[in-house]
């Protein structure tokens, strides 16, 4: 049963299974994703797109199956320590703290002090302060670090959002539909700032923009029905006829 | 760099400076004993209210039964005092002397076990504030890391104060029933009752909410406190931020009470009684108002808010007892509706502004020439 898993995958599903009182939203799944990979997973609603990467963070237990992540099993884990292990995870609505500002959302996903004492005696000190503006930097909201996070705008969310995750320098980054409702220049830098973000992570990615997809991902993963309908790049995904089926079958 | 110096910022300073000057100076040469011995009351009801401020104000969790460590703060002090109280000489008429009143008359024979620690002053100060602690952190362990929150926290609270209260008044021979434990006279020896003492007292509560108003502010502008108005916002991403929120909500939850507990223990050496009405539903209740009208995000709105609330509430209970509770109601209702923020928000919206206004033009009068005011 417990097979040794060859080491170039960072992160190895296997018959992943979750039911919601029966129905499996996420059946006997299995995926693979290597090191420095952007892996873009589509499919239709309802597909359990969102319920793989709820799965991998912790946010929803697993019926069956097993995530490991660097030969640790993730399945076990709460979710701050799946977040110590290296995955960061990004919501489809921005989830950012709308009572504070850029600088200090950015701070407080600074991977330090975080535990009761931690917080208590954390000092913002030149190391914090340069590796906010650096990422504020490439999140382009160099010159917003003062402005409330509420009064952004929904494409400037999205980044805040991402670039929460990146200086909590995760392995693994997960983005749940990253360019929903951003505008087309910002569409465009949004892919240009997850190239730049690949040099050092992996990255699974949520997108219904076929555009984009086909911008970024280095392979696609098809969903329907909790399960893997196709896989490969993206001209062998869309030439699949199963994927025709699904997507304009009904 | 100096930490004492950026605890506070300069306003803040001048806030800290006024309230301390009202407390210290103006109040005890204004009123008489009598009066600065009530407003030491109200001001045991300041710590409470504080404790709400960062744990609901700024952490989101609504906890309806802070009554239940002001209570027990006070009747682990109230306890101490009791057993000073019932010496064998003094109770020599009691068929068994040397136990607090209450018992003798419930047909109790020998101090109960738990009762002997607190002979001992030091140990009834640890206990003061580690029994309520120790409830509190046995309840947020059992509710936070579970994720039980919000509304359904509100209610288990005050379940709990309501039972406490059940408990306190069912076991009668060992708590002092309905009447709690009353008849306090000496603290070491030292009448508790006399005008001296309530001075002393008052400034005793005094300096203990400026020390608590500090440790307040610290929580405040630590990453701690950004990290409470994360967790209100926005529960799931701290997680995701890799943080155990649990462990953050239960800290700051002991935090609020162990000031309630502080209060509590105050309340009883000022008022010289603890009892069961200062435990259930309704005080509890009535200390979320003290905050609430206060100012829940405000350090400061909350002490002020537990004055205001408390004379108003001895002047009209001297004059029109039965209206009290009508004005709490419309008090609460008029917080909610008109003025969430409480009269820190008030002042914040209409008052600062004025001041800022007045200081940057005398300021600007000594440099320069006003300028036209056209603008």
């Amino acid at each position: 049963m417990d097979v040794e898993q060859p080491k170039e995958f960072l992160l190895s599903i296997e018959g992943l299974s979750v039911s919601f009182d029966g129905f499996k939203a996420v059946n006997d799944l299995s995926l693979y994703v290597e090191e420095n990979e952007i892996r873009v997973i589509i499919g239709p609603n309802g597909a359990g797109k969102t319920t793989v990467l709820d799965l991998i963070c912790g946010r929803t237990r697993a019926t069956e199956g097993s995530i490991r992540f660097r030969g640790k099993e993730l399945t076990k884990l709460r979710e701050h320590e799946i977040v110590h292990a290296g995955v960061g995870r990004k919501f489809q609505n921005p989830s950012i703290y709308e009572d504070l500002t850029v600088f200090e959302n950015l701070e407080l996903s600074f991977p330090r002090g975080r535990s009761v004492l931690g917080a208590l005696t954390f000092r913002r000190d030149a190391e914090v302060i340069n590796r906010v503006e650096e990422i504020a930097e490439m999140i382009f909201l160099k010159d917003h670090l003062e402005t409330d996070a509420a009064i952004l705008s929904h494409g400037q969310k999205q980044w805040l959002e991402i670039g929460m995750l990146l200086i909590q320098s995760p392995e693994l980054l997960m983005l749940d539909e990253p360019v929903a409702g951003m505008s087309v220049s910002e569409r465009l830098k949004t892919a240009e700032l997850l190239n730049t973000i690949i040099k050092k992570h992996s990255v699974i990615v949520i997108e219904h923009d076929m555009k984009f997809v086909e911008d970024i991902a280095h392979r696609v993963t098809v969903l329907h029905q909790g399960k893997v309908l196709s896989e490969g790049s993206m001209e062998r995904v869309q030439s699949d006829p199963k994927v025709i089926e699904v997507y304009l079958g009904h | 760099m100096s930490p004492a110096l950026f605890l506070f910022r300069k306003r803040e300073w001048i806030y800290f400076a006024i309230l301390a000057f009202v407390l210290v100076i103006v109040f005890p040469s204004l009123f008489d004993n009598f009066r600065l011995n009530l407003i030491g009351k109200y001001l045991t009801y300041s710590f409470v209210a504080l404790g709400l401020v960062l744990c609901w104000g700024y952490g989101g969790i609504l906890s309806l039964g802070q009554g239940i460590f002001f209570g027990l703060g006070g009747y682990c002090m109230a306890m101490f005092l009791k057993l000073e109280a019932s010496t064998p000489e003094a109770t020599a008429i009691q068929s068994t002397p040397g136990i607090p009143d209450f018992m003798d008359w419930n047909q109790i024979t020998s101090l109960p076990f738990w009762w002997e620690p607190f002979h001992s002053f030091t140990f009834t100060l640890f206990a003061t504030i580690a029994v309520p602690v120790a409830l509190a952190f046995i309840i947020s362990v059992a509710m936070f890391k579970r994720r039980v929150g919000g509304v359904y926290f509100a209610i288990i609270t005050q379940a709990i104060a309501a039972i406490l209260t059940i408990l306190i008044i069912g076991q009668q021979g060992y708590t002092g029933g309905v009447n709690g434990i009353t008849d306090l006279r000496t603290l070491l020896g030292w009448d508790i009752r006399s005008d001296n003492a309530r001075y002393v007292f008052y400034f005793i509560c005094v300096a203990l909410l400026l020390v608590s108003l500090i440790v307040a502010q610290f929580i405040r502008i630590s990453k701690f406190g950004r990290l409470l108005i994360a967790m209100r916002d926005k529960e799931d991403r701290v997680r995701f931020s890799g943080y155990d929120v649990a462990n953050f909500k239960i800290f700051i939850f002991c935090l609020a009470a162990a000031l309630s507990a502080i209060g509590g223990a105050m309340f009883t050496l000022q008022v010289g009684f603890m009892s069961p009405s200062f435990v259930g539903i309704v005080p509890s209740i009535e200390m979320v108002i003290f905050c609430a009208v206060g100012g829940r995000l405000s350090i400061f709105g909350a002490i002020y808010g537990a004055l205001l609330v408390n004379a108003a509430k001895t002047s009209l209970s001297e004059t029109f007892p039965e209206l009290w509770l009508f004005a709490m109601g419309g008090l609460f209702i008029a917080v909610v509706m008109v003025f969430p923020e409480g009269v820190a928000g008030l002042y914040r919206q209409h008052i600062e502004p004025l001041i800022v206004r007045g200081t940057s033009l005398l300021r600007i009068g000594k440099v320069r020439k006003p300028r036209p005011a056209a603008e």
